[in-house]
């Protein structure tokens, strides 16, 4: 075979093999949602963080704002302090509320902020003080009991 | 008795001394490999022969087999989502399935059997042939010129044969379930793309299709030199090429899966 022949098919399967992995990476992973915005550090300590994992979407209204980098446990306080990375292009109220979601029934868990109505913001580093803590389905039942046990306590 | 019991002894001890040896000689012809490739890369249209003879020759088994291999996986994941209502998920679950897992084992086991074996034979049709010796009486070291380019062209070219059967076999998977069946499109996209991570798949599977492509072209390599240099020990190492590479392509790919995807979420 002529080299100049061979020469362009390896070119070719070359370039081919460079396309297919940038189709993977830019079309099927995640790499073009990456953004190279900066991002500020809020810290928010939950009493039970019920399934919730590092890298779990941060969404505020629904829009994705920032993701979970880290769950330490305190062994002070006895609470788990979520560090979670935010978009420095959004700036959240001092007394915004923070808590645990689920997206649908079984899905994954994310955190939620809702804002409130100070006018400071809050910078890097900053703690929520308001939050919220998952929904345990075990604690839900049991409220439910004592509810309907007290009910009929009070028929009586 | 005790001569059969002694006779067995001999035996594994036989059996143990012959394999250490043989792992020895192969590490000393990989190093060998590995000192020797400067020359192969000062005259890179040896790799280029050799990458059109291992990468461009091996792309139409490999991108035909991505795409049934994508296809099976839509249908088949499919059947099983739709029961619970989350068809949309077959995207993530036809992604991650081939950029973590399929993509890199199976296009390495096809290179092995379409590529290593090609290799083996080669080289041990050419030990047989005392082209080899040949070489050597003529001050050209064979390692050098005939080794090393091949062991390279197979390390560059299978990492580009996997990434194009992992894309080739989404493709494949996105024919089945959005053209054929009707899955959403919009969310076919999001959902993969909300759960393939770039650093945590992608690399890491691009990462394994590199320590296969190792793998399998020191395998090929070595056997091929080894080969004793008759027609029955050419045939016999190519078997053993196709044998021993799928067995080590499976058994890094377990070590490499207990690595990278366990202990992180």
């Amino acid at each position: 075979m002529q080299r100049t022949t061979m020469d362009l098919w390896v070119g070719i399967f070359v370039l081919a093999g460079i396309g297919a992995l940038l189709v993977l990476a830019l079309k099927v992973g995640n790499l073009s949602t990456y953004s190279a915005e900066k991002s500020y550090v809020l810290i928010g300590s939950f009493e039970n963080i019920g399934g919730l994992k590092p890298k779990a979407p941060v969404k505020s209204a629904g829009v994705v704002v920032g993701r979970v980098t880290a769950i330490q446990f305190n062994p002070k306080s006895f609470d788990a302090e979520v560090t979670m990375s935010v978009d420095s292009r959004y700036q959240f109220p001092r007394d915004t509320f923070a808590s645990i979601l689920t997206a649908g029934l079984l899905g994954e868990q994310y955190i939620g902020l809702a804002a409130g109505g100070d006018e400071v913001s809050l910078k890097s580093g900053d703690k929520i003080t308001k939050t919220n803590s998952a929904v345990v389905l075990e604690t839900l039942i049991s409220q439910f009991m004592f509810n309907k046990a007290a009910e009929g306590d009070a028929k009586k | 008795m005790p001569r059969r019991i002694v006779t067995a002894i001999r035996g594994v001890g036989h059996r143990a001394i012959d394999g250490t040896w043989r792992l020895g000689y192969a590490s000393r012809f990989f190093v060998l490999t590995l000192l020797k490739s400067a020359t192969a890369f000062r005259r890179p249209h040896l790799i280029i022969r050799e990458l059109y003879f291992t990468g461009v020759m091996s792309l139409i088994i490999i991108l035909v087999s991505g795409l049934f291999v994508g296809m099976v996986l839509g249908l088949q994941g499919y059947e099983t989502l739709q029961k619970y209502g989350s068809e949309a998920a077959v995207g993530t679950l036809v992604a991650l399935s081939l950029v973590r897992e399929l993509g890199p084992v199976v296009a390495a086991l096809l290179f092995a059997s379409r590529a290593g074996s090609a290799i083996t034979a080669e080289i041990g049709l050419m030990k047989a042939t005392e082209q080899l010796a040949a070489m050597e009486m003529m001050a050209v070291d064979p390692i050098a010129r005939v080794v090393a380019p091949r062991f390279w062209a197979g390390i560059m070219s299978m990492p580009l044969l996997a990434a194009m059967f992992s894309a080739m076999g989404i493709f494949g998977g996105y024919l089945v379930t959005v053209v054929l069946i009707g899955v959403d499109e919009g969310s076919f996209w999001s959902q993969m793309q909300s759960s393939v991570d770039f650093q945590h798949d992608i690399v890491n599977g691009v990462i394994k299709t590199c320590v296969f492509g190792v793998a399998v072209t020191a395998i090929a390599l070595f056997e091929g030199y080894d080969a004793p240099p008759t027609a029955e020990g050419v045939s016999g190492a190519t078997t053993r090429t196709v044998v021993t590479s799928s067995l080590a392509i499976l058994g890094l790919d377990f070590i490499l899966t207990a690595f990278m995807f366990t202990g992180v979420n």
